[in-house]
C-alpha cells in the first residue's frame, strides 16, 4: 500500500475548515469506491480500523488552542503507520483521541466502524480495553507487581475469561521473549525488557489496533532496535500499528508516514 | 512468534472482541479481581500500612477499653449491690483498740432487737448470741458409744424470736419459737436445715427431741435458705431466755436487722440510740452503701471523657485513612491513567480505592478490638475482677472500623475516578 492523499482522506490539501467540512462524503466513499485500493473497497470488508471524519479538538482558552485541525485519517486492518512530528504539533492529542482517552471536539471517530465521539463513557472504556493496546514512553508498569501481573493486568478490564488468563500471559510474554523475566519485578529489568512486557501486555487482550507513544524515547539504540523488529513481527503477524514519534529511524520502519504539524496531518510519500 | 501464532487462534481476533465488547462478559474485572487487586493496593506498602491503621486501632481500642472495663466494674458493683444487701442494717458493739487487745466498748442489750423494732423504717430485728456448751455435745440419742469416732457437734446460739425474719430465713417444717418460748425459758430449739441433717432429724411432727450435754431439747421447727448468717443454717438456735438460764451466754454478738428499703442510712443512725441513748457510739452499724450517687456521676463521668477520647481517635484515625488515601490516590495517578487505558471504568477505579480503605480500617477496627479486649482482660486480672465484655461491642467495633474506612475512602476514591486518563499517562508510575 502505497501513500495517496486522496484515498487516505487526508486534509493535506490545507484548506479552510469550512470548505473541508462540505467534503468528509467525498473524501470517504468515493475514493474506497473508485479506486479500490484499500481492503474496504471489497463487498463486506471488515471496516477500518481507524476513520478520523473532520476531527477538531480545540482546548478552551483564552485563547483557544486548536491542536487538531479538522483531521481526516484512515487507517485499515494490517496498516503499520507512523506519525511524526514536532514537538506542540499535536501528536500527543491525536494520540490520546486515537486511543479513547480523550473526546473529539468535533467531527467523529470510527473504531471498528463504531462511533465512539459522543459514545457513553462505559462503551469508550469497553473498547478501549477490548480493541486498543497502549505502549507508553515511560512503560507504564506496576513496580510492586510480578511482569506476569503487569501482563494479566490488562486482561482484567477487557473480559478475557478467567481460566485464560494465565495462559494468554504467558503467551504474549512467550512472543516478546521474555518466558524467563515472568517472575521478575520491573524493577530489575532492563529498559529494553521493561517495554517488551509492556508490549505483551498491549498485545494480551487481543487488541485491533496497537497504539505506540514515542516507544524508544526512553531506550538506548540497542533496545529501540530491539523493540522496532518485535513491532516489525507483530505487523507481520497482521497487527495494525500506530506509532508516533520523532525519531526517523523508526518512523522509517513504518509502511506508511504520517506528519502532523499545526494540527494537520500529511501523508509522506516513501 | 509461534505462540503468537497460538495466541490469535485461539482468539480470532474480531469475534472475541465482539464478544467481549458487547457482552462484558461476567469475567470482567468482578468482584473477585476488585479484591485481588486491592490488596495488592494495601499490600505494597507494609510500613505504610501500619501507620495508617494506627490512629485507627487506637480509636477502637480506646473505645473497646472504656465500654469493657465499665462493664466490668458495673459487674463487681452489682455482686456488691444485691437486693439484700441493700435492705440489712447489722449492729455490733464498737471495738476499742485493735487486733487482740480489741475489746467491746457497750453491750447489746438483751431486748435490743425490740427496742430497734420502734425505729421506724424497721421491717423485723434479731438478735443471734453465741452459747458457750463448753465440753457438752450435741446430740440426737443420748448414747455412749466409746468406740465411735467423736463428731463435731453442731454450733448452739442463742437468738431472738425475731431472727429468722432479721435474716429472711424460711420454716422448712415446724415452727419457728417465739417470744413466749423466750419469757418462759422454754426448752426448745430449731435446728438449721444442715445441723438437722447431721442429727438425723427429718421431721418434726414427732416431737424429736435433742439432748445438749444430758438435757433433752424439743425441736419445735428446721429453718433453711437463709439470706444472712448463713452459718445459721449449721447451727442449733435456743431462745435467748433459755440460752441464758441453762448456759452461760456472754453479750449479744450482733443485732440483724431487715429494712424497708432506702432506710439504710436512718436506721443506722437511729438504731444505736434506741440501743443505749446514753452511748450511741458504743454500736457501730452496718448500712447498705446509698449507692454514692457522687461516685456514680464521677464514674460516668470519666466513662465520657474516655468515650469522648475514643471519639477523637476515631476521628483523627478516619482522617489519617482519609489523607493517606488521597495522598496514595495521588502517587498513583500514573497506575490509575494505566488502568484506565486499560479499559477500567471510573467505576472500577472508585471501587478499588473504596475497598482499599475499607479493608485498611476493617483491619485497624480489628487489631484494635483485640487489643481493647486484650487490656480489659489484663486489667480485670491484674485487679482481680471478673472480666465483662459484650461479645457484639468487640465485633461491632471492629466493623465500626470498616465503616470509618469506607467513610474515609469516598472522597479519595471519588477523586481518583476523576482523574483524567491523558494527565496520569504524563506522569510516570
Amino acid at each position: 500500500m502505497t501513500g495517496d492523499i486522496d484515498w487516505l482522506g487526508l486534509n493535506g490539501s490545507g484548506g479552510p475548515p469550512s470548505s473541508v467540512l462540505d467534503d468528509p462524503p467525498d473524501a470517504l466513499t468515493t475514493p474506497d469506491e473508485e479506486e479500490g485500493t484499500g481492503p474496504g473497497a471489497a463487498a463486506g470488508a471488515p471496516p477500518a480500523v481507524v476513520e478520523l471524519v473532520d476531527v477538531t479538538r480545540s482546548f478552551p482558552g483564552p485563547p483557544v488552542v486548536d491542536a487538531l485541525t479538522s483531521v481526516n485519517l484512515r487507517i485499515d486492518p494490517g496498516d503499520y503507520v507512523s506519525i511524526i512530528g514536532p514537538s506542540g504539533s499535536g501528536k500527543s492529542t491525536l494520540l490520546n483521541l486515537l486511543g479513547l482517552l480523550d473526546r473529539p471536539t468535533s467531527g467523529d471517530y470510527l473504531l471498528d466502524g463504531v462511533a465512539t465521539g459522543r459514545a457513553s463513557e462505559s462503551v469508550r472504556s469497553a473498547l478501549r480495553g477490548g480493541r486498543i493496546g497502549f505502549v507508553f514512553q515511560s512503560f507504564h508498569l506496576l513496580p510492586h507487581r510480578t511482569v506476569l501481573d503487569n501482563v494479566l493486568l490488562a486482561t482484567l478490564y477487557s473480559g478475557v475469561p478467567r481460566g485464560e488468563r494465565q495462559e494468554r500471559a504467558r503467551a504474549a510474554l512467550d512472543r516478546v521473549h521474555l518466558s524467563h523475566r515472568v517472575d521478575f519485578t520491573p524493577t530489575t529489568l532492563s529498559g529494553g525488557e521493561r517495554q517488551r512486557v509492556a508490549v505483551a501486555r498491549a498485545v494480551v487482550a487481543g487488541p485491533h489496533l496497537l497504539l505506540a507513544d514515542e516507544p524508544t524515547g526512553n531506550l538506548d539504540s540497542t533496545n529501540s532496535v530491539e523493540i522496532m523488529e518485535l513491532f516489525d513481527e507483530l505487523h507481520a503477524d497482521g497487527l495494525t500499528l500506530v506509532v508516533i514519534t520523532h525519531d526517523p529511524a523508526v518512523s522509517a520502519r513504518a509502511q506508511r508516514r504520517v506528519r502532523i504539524a499545526d494540527g494537520r496531518l500529511t501523508e509522506l510519500d516513501r | 512468534m509461534r505462540a503468537f501464532d497460538a495466541l490469535k487462534t485461539r482468539l480470532p481476533g474480531r469475534a472475541a472482541n465482539e464478544r467481549i465488547h458487547r457482552g462484558r462478559a461476567r469475567d470482567r474485572f468482578n468482584t473477585r479481581d476488585l479484591f485481588a487487586e486491592a490488596a495488592h493496593g494495601i499490600g505494597a506498602r507494609p510500613g505504610r500500612l501500619v501507620l495508617t491503621i494506627l490512629g485507627t486501632v487506637l480509636g477502637i481500642a480506646s473505645v473497646v477499653i472504656t465500654v469493657g472495663l465499665a462493664q466490668t466494674a458495673a459487674g463487681q458493683i452489682s455482686r456488691q449491690f444485691d437486693a439484700v444487701a441493700a435492705t440489712q442494717v447489722v449492729i455490733t458493739p464498737a471495738k476499742a483498740g485493735t487486733g487482740d487487745e480489741a475489746r467491746p466498748k457497750g453491750r447489746i442489750p438483751w431486748d435490743g432487737a425490740d427496742r430497734v423494732a420502734q425505729v421506724n423504717g424497721v421491717v423485723a430485728a434479731g438478735l443471734v448470741a453465741p452459747v458457750d456448751i463448753e465440753d457438752r455435745r450435741v446430740t440426737a440419742v443420748p448414747v455412749n458409744d466409746p468406740s465411735v469416732a467423736e463428731k463435731a457437734s453442731p454450733v448452739v446460739v442463742a437468738g431472738s424470736d425475731g431472727l429468722l425474719d432479721a435474716v429472711r430465713g424460711q420454716v422448712v417444717a415446724g415452727r419457728f419459737f417465739d417470744s413466749g418460748h423466750d419469757a418462759r425459758s422454754d426448752r426448745v430449739v430449731v435446728l438449721g436445715e444442715r445441723a438437722a441433717a447431721q442429727l438425723g432429724i427429718n421431721r418434726v411432727d414427732s416431737q424429736p427431741s435433742i439432748f445438749i450435754g444430758e438435757d433433752a431439747y424439743t425441736v419445735i421447727g428446721i429453718f433453711g435458705d437463709v439470706k444472712r448468717r448463713a452459718d445459721l443454717l449449721d447451727a442449733v438456735v435456743l431462745p435467748v431466755g433459755t440460752a441464758r438460764q441453762d448456759f452461760a451466754v456472754g453479750a449479744p454478738e450482733e443485732l440483724q436487722i431487715h429494712i424497708e428499703t432506702g432506710a439504710g442510712s436512718l436506721v443506722a443512725e437511729q438504731g444505736p440510740v434506741a440501743l443505749d441513748p446514753n452511748a450511741p457510739e458504743s454500736f457501730k452499724a452496718q448500712a447498705p452503701a446509698s449507692g454514692s450517687a457522687l461516685q456514680e456521676n464521677v464514674q460516668a463521668d470519666i466513662n465520657a471523657i474516655f468515650l469522648a477520647l475514643g471519639g477523637i481517635a476515631l476521628l483523627v484515625g478516619g482522617l489519617g485513612i482519609a489523607n493517606v488515601t488521597l495522598l496514595s490516590v495521588m502517587e498513583r495517578v500514573g497506575e490509575i491513567g494505566l488502568r484506565r487505558a486499560l479499559g477500567a471504568t471510573k467505576r472500577d477505579i472508585a471501587g478499588q480505592f473504596v475497598v482499599e480503605s475499607v479493608v485498611i480500617g476493617l483491619l485497624g477496627g480489628l487489631v484494635g478490638a483485640s487489643l481493647g479486649v486484650f487490656t480489659v482482660v489484663i486489667v480485670s486480672v491484674a485487679q482481680e475482677w471478673t472480666p465483662i465484655l459484650d461479645i457484639r461491642m468487640a465485633i461491632g467495633s471492629a466493623l465500626l472500623g470498616g465503616v470509618i474506612g469506607l467513610l474515609a475512602g469516598t472522597y479519595p476514591a471519588l477523586k481518583a475516578a476523576a482523574i483524567e486518563p491523558i494527565a496520569a499517562l504524563r506522569g510516570g508510575i
